[in-house]
């Protein structure tokens, strides 16, 4: 695939009700959408019901989180599963990524932060795995793409080479390494030469770099800290597709400023503020339908 | 709709298109205050008397050195006579700068790289971490000569005697590569550290957290991604190490011995050099000027001129290894 071409519009969602197609009310830089436009409109829902039944994976309880004296989430309970796509949404600083940092530990490399509540991955609280081995099984992708400065196979291999192991022959893992890049839509464009280095890459590129290299330790939980903000809007949408095709192997986290964006990938959503879980619910409730005030302003633009 | 030409507008006749309005001419220095107009031009004046100096010291040691260097002189270890021009070459302070340039690297390079690391990574108790960070810059601000003088202290201890001549008695001599090596390494480590503390902080923290992210501990990030991404900052400190040591006098004259040939100690080869004592270009340069103690300034002079073209050749490589792209990510 041509990476400078934008990838075919699929019409997934054949919606009889004009109301489940429309932009969320009042959505910013969106427009009003008219039906008649629906086909083109930038905010058509890449999800479709998923083959697979969804499945708890990670599931939180009552997860406060603080920095110092600050608490930056709140007493949350929430479930991740599997077949579906959970988006974080809410303002600047309101705790979404502490939280997402917290399902694979990472908020333990902060020294001031404290952790309150349970976490479990498949029933199992997450403190009681060790942290290297929880962190393959929950991966995390970053806002910025980061590739090491190494070649695109070293790069997905990364997570495969076992730590003080023998190093595996490179043979050994070219097949785990192509089926990666091949779940991450990659492999067509860097299939000639795996060992050019990532960082020449294009930022699309890198960014789905990172996502195969999250991927190839085959991890049950996949979180997305903002992947598309560093990105074009061609990126982010084979970005996008890309998520909601992989949520039927992994659960998916991801946390995201960009409210359409939530509603095209994510089959729940939740939003927080200031720390707490205010609504959480099916994508269409928490848009079109919601319960708290807090979540209508701020999914109709009065705030954000 | 396309807009007539204005070549076609002023060839038919027409009155002349009205002037384009230009951006404002850049502000002449000469409607500045007289303060500051003095200062441009004393910026200009150290600038270019900058370049006159480095010109000048150039020139002129190629003029001189040129004059006086020889194919012989690479080739002939210096002997002690009277006589000019049967007083030999610096072969052997040549070796003795090579040698000492390695002994000092190879301890500087992995003592250098770890502080930095540490320093960077760890930091742990941070009590520790600030006492280190204050004893590179004292070794940093140490002139060379009082490092030498503490080095003779310490390596004349009969505890070192391994590293050096034991005369009769158990006197120990406390010359040697080794012993100067040592020092040269400390006056080589503040820049190592340095600058690979300014490529690791150039490393953007989402880096790290992308390694731990995918189950790798601290060690395995630090080795396999850390390390590699400012492997040209620690080479450019290296280097600027290196031209350091190469340049260092003191610590040749005192820890070295200044001796006119290499001296071995012992019988087995390679190590008895590296025992033994021997001097380097910069003690050559000053035995042999009639600055120092020698009467034959050509020879100083055809040795200034390598030696200045070493370092040119040093601060050549270090721009080289600036240029070269390091890994960029966005912050």
């Amino acid at each position: 695939m041509d990476p400078l071409m934008p990838p075919p519009i699929k019409r997934i969602v054949v919606d009889r009700e004009p109301r489940v197609v429309d932009p969320p009310p009042g959505a910013p830089g969106n427009g009003a959408a008219s039906p008649g436009a629906l086909a083109h409109s930038p905010t058509l829902r890449r999800r479709h019901s998923s083959a697979v039944a969804a499945v708890e994976r990670m599931e939180m309880r009552e997860l406060s989180i603080a920095y110092g004296e600050k608490v930056a989430v709140n007493a949350v309970s929430l479930p991740v599963r599997q077949g579906e796509v959970l988006a974080l949404i809410g303002p600047s600083g309101c705790g979404k990524t502490t939280l997402l940092r917290s399902l694979n530990r990472l908020t333990e490399l902060t020294a001031t932060a404290r952790r309150w509540g349970q976490i479990t991955l498949d029933g199992e609280d997450v403190d009681r795995v060790e942290v290297t081995h929880l962190r393959r099984r929950v991966s995390m992708v970053f806002q910025q793409p980061n590739p090491f400065p190494m070649s695109v196979f070293d790069n997905v291999a990364y997570a495969l080479r076992e730590q003080g192991a023998r190093k595996p022959k490179r043979a050994a893992l070219a097949p785990a390494v192509q089926d990666a890049l091949e779940r991450a839509g990659l492999f067509a464009e860097v299939a000639d030469d795996l060992d050019r280095q990532a960082l020449r890459l294009s930022g699309g590129q890198q960014q789905r770099l990172c996502i195969a290299r999250s991927l190839a330790a085959n991890p049950d939980v996949l979180l997305l800290d903002e992947p598309c903000s560093a990105l074009d809007p061609i990126s982010t949408e084979v970005i996008e597709q890309l998520i909601v095709r992989l949520r039927e192997q992994v659960a998916i986290v991801i946390v995201t400023h960009n409210l359409q964006q939530a509603y095209r990938v994510a089959d729940h959503v939740a939003f927080m503020y200031l720390g707490d879980l205010v609504e959480y619910g099916p994508v269409d409730q928490v848009f079109h339908r919601p319960v708290a005030k807090r979540t209508k302003d701020y999914v109709g633009g009065a705030f954000g | 709709m396309a807009r007539e030409p204005l070549v076609a507008a002023t060839a038919s006749g027409g009155s002349p298109p009205p002037k384009p309005e230009r951006t404002k001419p850049r502000e002449s220095p000469s409607t500045w205050p007289l303060v500051d107009r003095i200062g441009l031009y004393l910026c200009w004046a150290a600038g270019i008397a900058m370049c006159l100096v480095t010109g000048g010291i150039l020139a002129y040691m190629a003029v001189r050195g040129v004059q006086f260097l020889r194919p012989s002189l690479f080739f002939n270890s210096p002997t002690p006579e009277l006589d000019q021009s049967k007083s030999g070459g610096f072969l052997d302070p040549l070796i003795g700068t090579v040698l000492i340039t390695i002994v000092g690297t190879l301890i500087a390079f992995p003592i250098g790289v770890a502080t930095a690391v540490w320093l960077n990574e760890y930091r742990r108790p941070s009590g520790l971490a600030r006492a280190v960070e204050s004893g590179v810059e004292v070794v940093a601000g140490t002139p060379s000569v009082v490092l030498a003088i503490f080095g003779l202290i310490i390596f004349q201890q009969s505890f070192f005697g391994f590293l050096s001549l034991t005369a009769e008695g158990n006197a120990v001599l406390g010359r040697s590569f080794f012993t100067a090596g040592a020092m040269m390494g400390l006056i080589a480590l503040p820049l190592i550290v340095g600058s690979t503390r300014v490529g690791l902080q150039q490393i953007p923290n989402h880096v790290r957290e992308a390694s731990y992210a995918v189950g790798k501990t601290k060690a395995a990030t630090i080795r396999r991604v850390l390390l590699p991404s400012c492997r040209p900052a620690i080479a450019t400190g290296t280097v600027l190490g290196m031209g350091r040591i190469i340049g260092d006098t003191a610590i040749v004259v005192i820890l070295l011995g200044a001796t006119l040939q290499l001296q071995s100690v012992g019988e087995v080869p390679g190590l008895s050099t590296l025992k033994g004592s021997g001097s380097t270009l910069t003690s050559y340069v000053y035995n042999n000027s009639p600055a120092g103690e020698g009467q034959s300034p050509g020879k100083a002079y055809a040795a200034a001129f390598v030696l200045l073209l070493v370092v040119v050749a040093l601060n050549y490589a270090v721009n080289r290894i600036t240029s070269r792209e390091a890994p960029q990510w966005i912050r």
